[in-house]
């Protein structure tokens, strides 16, 4: 092969390398100014009793008293993240037609604004905010998920709404139709295999965030996770992270399954 | 589309199928409200009321006093760190099962169209691999290293090296599969071997892509690192666990804050980083 030929590869931009060095100082700082202690991962002492901890975990509890326990706790986190995902459709979207500029640009802006707060804190940390309002249980969770999933699906929800073409709706409203029924009659119809494909997409996320949730006491498995792990109890907490696992994946395949259908594949 | 007549006295024809559809959701959501003890009414009850305006109340001032805004400072860049560091980590795991898990760099596969069966096995269980690092949440993880190496923030940077292992592996596979492999096939027949057919056909095709990706996930970890601080894994969150755990509403108003910032310029670096990159 004749390398003369052959054009040089492209020199990169002072700015690039400016960048690349950033992130070279990063990433070493992170590694120094952390005090991580690898020395008590990798001794022979840490090993041993790493993978006794780790032994401790076979064989997963099988009773079957316990077993409808952690079916229960499945249950009750399925249903905080329905309808924690429910609640955050419904607002989300009643949020997204002021966030899409249809009630003017203040209330676009001060919506936008709103939906990014919510969107910025996670769930988890909603949760323990929402933990004293509510109380401990599965009630705060499914607020916390609502909480976070609103912001992100009104942001999602206001883009669609934004992006498209404005002609169906000024047509039903040239003709005499209100706002709300050309909205509901030429918009909404449009964005809506949208809508919900986001929905199921942040759904599969929150049965992820429920699952977790109760670690801070707001119900689901999460909270039988803590309880196990705080007490030593590791076949008990193997068996709850198997149900997670589990529970994770059916959702995920469902999820999956019925966004095939939507798009019509 | 059922375009409304509005002469018509029905304005919707689908309206009988519209209620149907509302009654059975309705009966379905009934266990679902009852198992998630969905009761809107103890929010206003005189005691969480209270409680909650005693709390919030305490927002404004955010706390601000010169010892406690260093602490702040301190722990946020401890958040940064355990992300950036967790995701160092994980490029380093998951590019080599990458490289098993992607058939596009199979050898074995150009002549007869499949693989090897020892190929199919490796490559098969690099991906099961991936699948078990990524399901286990990443709080879980921090929560068991949490009882391996203690507190503080190697916990931190453990999980997130694991899960986001799995995550980046999969993911970087999908994409230099997807990507066009013209090169990478050319490359290969012409007896190149599988690392110079992939620094020089499959990279290149992909790069921006895989570049976007990571910032992506970087800045997702910074999130997740500051979730796991709940579970003792260092960082805000840990500060904000026991702020909170205090109802100290001042200290976690001022916390929040940063944290919303946090999250906003993890937002404009990776942004940044993708124009610059890809």
């Amino acid at each position: 092969m004749d390398s003369r030929e052959l054009t040089p590869p492209p020199a990169m931009t002072p700015a690039t390398v400016l960048v690349l060095l950033g992130l070279l100082v990063l990433v070493i700082a992170s590694f120094t100014t952390l005090d991580l202690k690898w020395g008590e991962l990798f001794t022979a002492d840490a090993l041993r009793s790493s993978s006794e901890f780790l032994g401790g975990f076979a064989p997963p509890e099988m009773a079957t008293p316990y077993l409808i326990k952690v079916a229960q706790a499945t249950w009750e986190t399925f249903s905080m993240s329905a309808l924690g995902t429910l609640i955050a459709l419904v607002l989300g979207l009643a949020l997204a037609l002021p966030g899409s500029g249809r009630f003017g640009v203040t209330a676009r802006a001060v919506i936008r604004l709103k939906l990014n707060v919510l969107r910025s804190i996670p769930e988890l940390v909603w949760a323990v905010i929402l933990l004293i309002a509510a109380g401990l249980g599965p009630f705060a969770g499914t607020l916390a998920l609502a909480a976070h999933t609103t912001g992100v699906l009104g942001r999602l929800f206001a883009d669609a709404l934004e992006n498209l073409p404005r002609e169906h709706e000024e047509t039903l409203r040239i003709n005499g139709a209100t706002p709300m029924t050309a909205f509901f009659y030429a918009a909404l119809p449009q964005i809506l295999p949208q809508l919900l494909s986001y929905t199921l997409y942040r759904w599969e996320n929150n049965i992820r965030a429920a699952a977790i949730l109760g670690v801070v006491g707001a119900g689901g498995l999460g909270q039988m996770l803590k309880y196990h792990l705080s007490l030593f109890h590791m076949q008990q907490a193997a068996t709850v992270i198997l149900a997670m696992l589990v529970m994770i994946m059916l959702v995920d395949g469902a999820s999956f399954w019925m966004r095939r259908k939507l798009n019509g594949v | 589309m059922s375009a409304a007549q509005p002469t018509s006295k029905y304005p919707d024809p689908a309206w009988h199928g519209r209620v149907m559809l509302a009654v059975v959701a309705l009966l379905l959501l009934w266990p679902m409200l009852q198992a998630s003890e969905f009761q809107p009414w103890i929010l206003f009850d005189k005691q969480s009321l209270s409680s909650t305006w005693q709390f919030l109340s305490g927002f404004v001032p955010p706390a601000h006093s010169p010892e406690f805004l260093a602490m702040l400072l301190e722990a946020t860049w401890q958040t940064v760190a355990i992300a950036t560091s967790g995701l160092v980590l994980a490029l380093l795991a998951a590019i080599p099962l990458t490289l098993l898990a992607t058939a596009s760099l199979s050898v074995s596969r150009l002549e007869s169209g499949r693989m090897r069966n020892i190929a199919v096995l490796v490559r098969q269980s690099a991906r099961w691999l991936l699948v078990v690092l990524r399901s286990v949440p990443e709080l879980v993880w921090a929560l068991l290293f949490v009882r391996i190496v203690g507190l503080g923030p190697t916990a931190g940077v453990l999980a997130i090296a694991l899960t986001y292992s799995g995550m980046l592996g999969k993911v970087y596979a999908e994409i230099l599969e997807s990507s066009d492999t013209h090169a990478t096939e050319a490359l290969l027949r012409n007896g190149s071997g599988r690392l110079a057919a992939l620094f020089y056909g499959a990279l290149p095709e992909a790069s921006a892509e895989l570049v976007s990706y990571t910032t992506y996930r970087w800045e997702c970890a910074i999130r997740g690192s500051v979730i796991m601080g709940f579970v003792g894994a260092g960082g805000i969150g840990q500060r904000m666990d026991e702020s909170m755990k205090m109802l100290a509403g001042a200290e976690v108003s001022s916390m929040l804050i940063i944290f919303v910032l946090l999250v906003a310029a993890a937002d404009q670096v990776s942004t940044f980083m993708r124009k610059r990159l890809a």
